[in-house]
């Protein structure tokens, strides 16, 4: 039988560890999505509306 | 484009997601700021507030556990309001929200089922009852696993946007069953000490921490959904963008 503050650290280390996963999971999507927009664009293929932008531009 | 037209001067201005984009990025450090103070204030209050004369230590427990469970419903509710916006005004981030909301309920009901667990263990003598609200509760967890499979299951968003808002829609009959499920039935769970027509019957030792820890919760809620639908967004020109140098591609090995 653990003792009460043994459920009351369990139940706050559950939270802890599911909300920095969280939050490492939604970081880390964002990160990997902007590398592939990077990629993209170095490789020199652009969204029509940012091309139309860069044409306005020129 | 110029800056002028990117303004945001109506709701429906955000229907632009390159509009949302420039708005998050504005947004997100002050929501993420915001979040840890409150939190940091939420846990101090959480610790430092006296324990129950009869539940003893455990009354922390509480602080997370209520949270999270108001956090899965509230959480479902913007995927129904979403889902209303995919099916009547086909607003085209309706179905980035209820999409990026998703993983984020699962994670706060899971919460929920495991500190009510770890609470239940010492004060009730057992982890789990299938009673009405821990019962509907977990059947509401199994609704975020479906919609989460089903809207990776479909390579076309656009497709998958429809079916899933009306699965969103169906699933919604179980909010008010989690809420009034302690009032219906004989349940081992409490009812409602909160949220009453006749006012809170909690004590305010409990209920300011209890209050401070739901504004962190919620807080973290509009952070994580706002920066999961930015990456959906970025997600879906991923996509596009591959789509169209394939297309590229192709024209170009045609032509002679």
């Amino acid at each position: 039988m653990m003792s009460h503050a043994a459920y009351v650290f369990a139940s706050y280390a559950v939270a802890f560890a599911v909300v920095v996963g969280l939050v490492v999971w939604v970081v880390g999507d964002g990160r990997a999505r902007q590398r592939e927009l990077k990629a993209l664009e170095a490789a020199g293929i652009r969204r029509r509306s940012a091309e139309a932008t860069a044409g306005e531009a020129q | 484009m110029s800056d002028n037209s990117l303004a945001i001067r109506k709701f429906s201005d955000l229907a632009n997601p390159t509009r949302f984009l420039a708005l998050a990025d504005r947004v997100l450090p002050w929501f993420a700021a915001l979040t840890v103070l409150t939190f940091a204030a939420g846990l101090w209050l959480s610790f430092t507030t006296e324990g129950d004369y009869q539940q003893g230590e455990t009354v922390r427990i509480m602080y997370v556990h209520v949270p999270s469970a108001w956090l899965s419903m509230m959480c479902y509710t913007v995927m129904a309001i979403s889902a209303l916006g995919t099916l009547v005004w086909r607003h085209p981030l309706a179905d980035v929200s209820a999409k990026a909301a998703a993983p984020i309920g699962a994670c706060f009901t899971f919460l929920a089922l495991v500190t009510g667990s770890l609470w239940g263990k010492p004060m009730w003598g057992t982890w789990w009852v299938w009673d009405a609200r821990l019962t509907s509760v977990f059947v509401l967890f199994l609704m975020y696993l479906g919609l989460m499979a089903l809207n990776r299951a479909m390579d076309d968003p656009a497709r998958s946007a429809r079916v899933s808002a009306v699965l969103v829609l169906v699933g919604f009959v179980n909010i008010p069953i989690i809420k009034f499920s302690v009032e219906w039935w004989n349940t081992l769970h409490q009812p409602a000490s909160v949220m009453r027509l006749d006012g809170p019957t909690i004590d305010p030792e409990f209920l300011w921490p209890l209050i401070v820890m739901a504004a962190g919760f919620t807080l973290l809620f509009f952070t994580l959904h706002i920066a999961a639908m930015r990456n959906e967004i970025w997600r879906r020109r991923v996509t596009s963008l591959r789509r169209q140098a394939a297309r590229n591609a192709g024209r170009e090995s045609l032509a002679p």
